[in-house]
This record gives structure tokens, sequence and C-alpha cells, in this order.
């Protein structure tokens, strides 16, 4: 492990929404360090929160409580116009690309807009702008004749490709990937897996990398974050988390993950009952309920992470146990 | 850059105009309306050309010996209660029906359309605002029109100010629900990200993508304005004696209706051809303007 300065630092980041009945835990007390370069995952089943915590990160939703500190910046604290500066350097790239793009504007348009917006270039040189969009449409593997193309005459890998190089145009150093191929056909989430991995190289960037595909993610993040409910429950390495599992819930999960030859049997670790109701969850491991292995030390007090081995943090009493 | 390399772009509206033109009875409706359009307006040319001698002298001046004339070929839509051709008058009478339809419609889009835009973007401007309009809807548009051209007098501004007002809850609650649809989309949620200010948000993204249902709304809007102007002048609260306005001319010529057909069919037929040609344009945009129709 490298022992570089994290660029992303969260602490203790909750964001509740107001419900009907009572707040709802969205996120509930993350925290992680990202260094700069690597890739986290985040994985979880629908409704956990994953999306969130990225919104969050970024204050595209304002956190309800805890820290972000951007290379040293508190982004939760900073007024508009510093966090107007700050979105320079930190981006999304968002899941569906048929709605995060204004259908009123060509391919060009969209890709120069960050650049307008951030005062990088004069809106009034169109000539400079242009060339600037084509460069990033090369760079993202859109050929040059898209350029006055309006999104709806593209595919959807197309458009991927132009919600990435809208990321990519301010040259941030860090990007949020809100489950940027999870809409996208699996012979198109290969060309655009790729794609990320190779702009990650050339310009040094950091991603967050939210999805709830796990075979995806085990070839792309360094390190991997388990959520379930609003909580980690499981951080460490990548291989080291696909290898040695050590939360129940992680395990059920990798049990899952379908094996391509049908003459392994797999052996699934079957979960009870439904996700439990996010809204005013009780105290202690929200699993419990569903745990094979839950005593009754699960529901007493709060489970926090604990760090098991070095880098390896674990949200679960029996963890060293089991 | 090379020319050859950029590939053909159609904009959303090319695209819409490219629906538009297949749909052939809208098309000849929009050719009936600009014909129309285009001869109300000649009229003012007219006028200033001659200093409103054609009109003095043809429009207004009555010549009763030859009143209720039926249609000839000398005067092909035939003459009045007093004595004037029915043909000049009706020309002469479009540019009430239509310009002043357009301009309270205009008016109303702007403003119903700035209150909407308001109500829909921020939360506490919405209650206030929609409740206002929600008032001004619970009377109906015709009755609300009188009472303001009661209010403030028969002219032919406070005409427009009364329709202006009367519409203006219907644009102002399309504008909003469109704003809301709009505004949740991701790629408002994507410029926020690139730091754009709300301003740039609004005037950028969320107008350009709530206008189709707004421009259906204002070809559907002229149509009723007109009726109301109609309708207003008919029980003699809108344009007054003697100008030619196919309302109030409907109005005149009612007593006379057993004897001479002529002169109620012909502003009648007008006001009808007019409105039906406006609202099947409204209906060729609105389905040239739905993507969900496209195919």
């Amino acid at each position: 492990m490298r022992i570089d300065k994290p660029l992303l630092q969260v602490k203790n980041l909750k964001k509740y929404f107001q419900t009907p009945g009572g707040m709802l835990h969205a996120v509930d007390d993350v925290s992680f360090d990202l260094l700069p370069g690597s890739t986290l995952g985040v994985v979880g089943e629908s409704g956990c929160g994953k999306s969130t915590m990225g919104r969050a990160i970024l204050r595209l939703q304002e956190p309800t409580s805890g820290t972000v500190l951007f290379d040293g910046t508190d982004v939760t604290a900073c007024s508009k116009r510093e966090l107007k500066a700050l979105r320079e350097q930190m981006q999304i790239i968002f899941q569906d690309p048929f709605a995060s793009i204004d259908p009123r504007m060509t391919v060009s348009q969209t890709i120069m807009e960050p650049l307008i917006i951030q005062h990088k270039m004069d809106r009034r040189d169109k000539k400079g702008l242009e060339r600037k969009a084509l460069e990033i449409m090369e760079l993202v593997g859109l050929a040059p004749r898209l350029v006055n193309s309006y999104p709806h005459e593209l595919d959807g890998g197309r458009r991927q490709r132009i919600g990435i190089g809208r990321a990519l145009v301010l040259r941030p150093r860090f990007i949020v990937c809100d489950e940027p191929v999870s809409a996208l056909d699996v012979s198109i989430q290969a060309q655009i897996l790729n794609l990320m991995q190779d702009v990650q190289k050339q310009m040094g960037l950091t991603y967050l990398f939210i999805t709830h595909d796990l075979s995806v993610v085990k070839h792309f993040s360094d390190e991997i974050l388990v959520m379930y409910l609003g909580q980690m429950v499981e951080k460490c390495e990548s291989k080291r988390l696909f290898a040695q599992p050590m939360h129940p819930y992680t395990q059920a999960l990798l049990s899952a993950i379908p094996v391509p030859d049908p003459r392994v049997r797999m052996q699934k670790i079957p979960l009870k009952g439904e996700l439990s109701s996010p809204i005013e969850p009780p105290v202690g491991c929200r699993f419990a309920k569903r745990c094979p292995y839950a005593t009754s030390a699960c529901t007493q007090k709060a489970v926090l992470p604990r760090e098991i081995e070095p880098g390896h943090f674990v949200a679960c009493v029996r963890a060293g146990e089991l | 850059m090379n020319e050859t390399t950029v590939g053909k772009a159609r904009s959303l509206g090319a695209d819409a105009w490219y629906r538009f033109k297949k749909n052939r009875l809208a098309v000849l409706s929009l050719i009936v309306l600009l014909a129309m359009v285009l001869v109300a307006f000649s009229t003012f040319v007219i006028d200033w050309a001659t200093d409103s001698s054609i009109y003095e002298a043809k429009v207004i001046t009555q010549d009763l010996r030859r009143r209720l004339e039926p249609p000839s070929w000398e005067h092909p839509f035939g003459l009045d209660e007093f004595g004037r051709d029915m043909l000049l008058r009706v020309i002469w009478g479009a540019r009430y029906s239509l310009f002043m339809g357009m301009a309270a419609v205009f008016g109303a889009t702007l403003l119903g359309g700035f209150l909407g835009a308001i109500s829909g973007f921020y939360k506490t401007a919405d209650n206030i605002i929609m409740r206002l309009m929600d008032i001004l809807l619970a009377v109906p548009t015709i009755l609300l029109a009188t009472a303001i051209v009661a209010a403030l007098g028969t002219s032919k501004i406070n005409l427009i100010i009364a329709i202006l007002i009367s519409q203006t809850p219907t644009f102002a609650r399309v504008v909003r629900a469109s704003v809301l649809t709009v505004k949740e989309q991701e790629y408002i949620e994507a410029a926020r990200a690139m730091g754009a200010s709300d301003m740039r948000i609004i005037l950028r993204h969320i107008i350009p993508n709530s206008l189709s249902p707004l421009i259906v709304q204002c070809t559907m809007s002229v149509a009723s304005a007109i009726l109301s102007i109609a309708s207003l002048s008919f029980i003699g609260l809108g344009i007054q004696a003697p100008m030619p306005e196919w309302g109030a001319m409907l109005s005149n010529a009612r007593t006379y209706i057993r004897d001479s057909w002529h002169i109620t069919v012909i502003p009648g037929a007008a006001i009808m051809v007019t409105i039906l040609m406006l609202n099947i344009i409204g209906d060729g945009l609105r389905d040239a303007l739905d993507p969900r129709l496209k195919n």
C-alpha cells in the first residue's frame, strides 16, 4: 500500500431524510479515506444509500452531518463560491445516460458547458471551444462527425461517453461514478469500463465507483466498501475481500455471484427476509434480523467498524470468530 | 474543421417541424391561418396608404337604401343591416380578433410563464402563487373578463388586459407542471454538479425543455381568446360599433336572422374557421412536439 496523503477523507457522513414515518437514515455514519489515483468500489443492494452517499460527498445533496475533506478542504463547510471552484475538481458520472444529458443540447454543447460555467474559456471563443470539445470526444472515443448530433440520435454507449467527456473536460481529480454501466448492454459495459480505466491512468483520476455489480467492481477497484442500509459493514482491499470476506452480509453477497460453469455447484448462503426499513432503524447491527449468526449481543448497542487486520474494517460483533 | 466530417445536425425543433409537415391537415390550417393574418395585416397597410379613406367610405359608411342585400357578384358576402359590404367588414374585422387575441395570449404567456417557472422552481413561492392562480381559475374565464372590462371601462387595451389576466393561470399551471418534471431530471443535477447557477439552470435547461407544452397551449389559447373577444363584443363590452368586430357583427345581425341569413352566418363562419384552424394547428404541434409519439 502506498503511503500518500488521502485525496478524500469522509468522516462520519450522515444523510437523513424527513419522511412522514420518521427520519430515514439513508447514509449513517460512514467514514473512509481515499488515496489519490485509486478506486474505491461501493457495493450494496438497491436502496442501501450508495448513490445518496456519492451525492452527499459532492454536496449535490446537503449532508445532515459529518465532514468531507477534499485535499484538505472541508467540502461540507464551503460557501457557494468555494463550492463552485471545488466542482472543477470533483465531478460525477451518472447512471442513466438517457436522463443525464440535456436533450436540447448537441454533443459539443454538452461537453463545452462545464468550461463556460467555470469560466475556463470565453463563451465567444467558438473555435477554441469546439477544438476542446473535439479533443475530449477523441479521448472518450466519439467520432468527430457526431459533434453536432443530439443525444436522441445516439445509443446508450455513445451517450455515456458524452457523460464521461463532460465529467473529464474540466480535468478533475476525483470522479464519483454512480453506476455508470448498469444501464448499458453487457457488451458496451466492457467498452465503457475499459475507457474509464484508460482515462484514469492517463489523467491520474481517483474514482468512487458505485455499483451493485460485484463482478464489475472486482476488476475495477483497489478497495471495496460494502454498504448495508446506510452503514458501512466491511471495507478492505479488493482481492482480500473476495478471498476472505468477514462480514456475514458480504459472505452472502459474494456467494450470490453466478459462476459461469454449469458443473460447479454454487454454495449460496440464502438470506431470510427482506431489507428492513431504513426509517428510524433500531440500535445495533441492522443486518442482525437476517443474519444466520446473530446473537443477543448484536442488537444491544451500535456496532461500529473495527480494524480486524490492517486495512480491513468489519462492522460485526463476531467478526473475529466467524 | 473539415466540413465533410461533420454530421448533419437536426435539432429537436427541426425534428418537430419535419413531423408537423407530415400532418397535411395541420399544414393546410397553418396556410389558411397565415393567409388570414396576412389579409388582416394588409388592412393596416391599406389604411395607412389611403389615410383610412377606404375604411371610412366602404366599411363604416352606411347606405340604408341597400340594407340587407343578399350576396351578389358585386358584393360576394352581401350587405349588412346598414348597407355596408360584408366582405370588407369581415376582412377589416380580422385584425381585432387575430391581433388582439395574439397580443393577449402573448402577454399571458410571458406573465403566466414567469409565474409558473418561479413556482415550479422555488418551493416557497409555489404555494402563494398557485393559490392566487387557483382563485383566478375558480372564476369562469368569460365572467372574469366581463368583470375586468366592466371595472376598467371598455377599450381595446382593457379588453386585452382582461383576457390576458383570465388566461394567465392556465399558462402558469402548464409551465409549472413541466418545470416540476424537468427539474427532477438528472441533467439538471449534472448542471448543478458543474457549478451552474440557478439562473443558468432555469434559462439554459429548464425553459428550453418545458417549451413544447407551452407552444401548444399558446395556439389553443389564441382560439379561446378570440372567442372571448367575440363574446365580450357580442354582449357589448368589447369592440364598439361601428368598428367591424366579428362578435359585435354577429350580435347586431341576430335580429335579422329570419330574413337575412348571410349577415349572421358570415361573421360566425369567420370566427369558426379561425378557431378551427388554430385548434388543428395546436393538435398538430402537440403531436409533433411530443417525443413519445415519435416513430
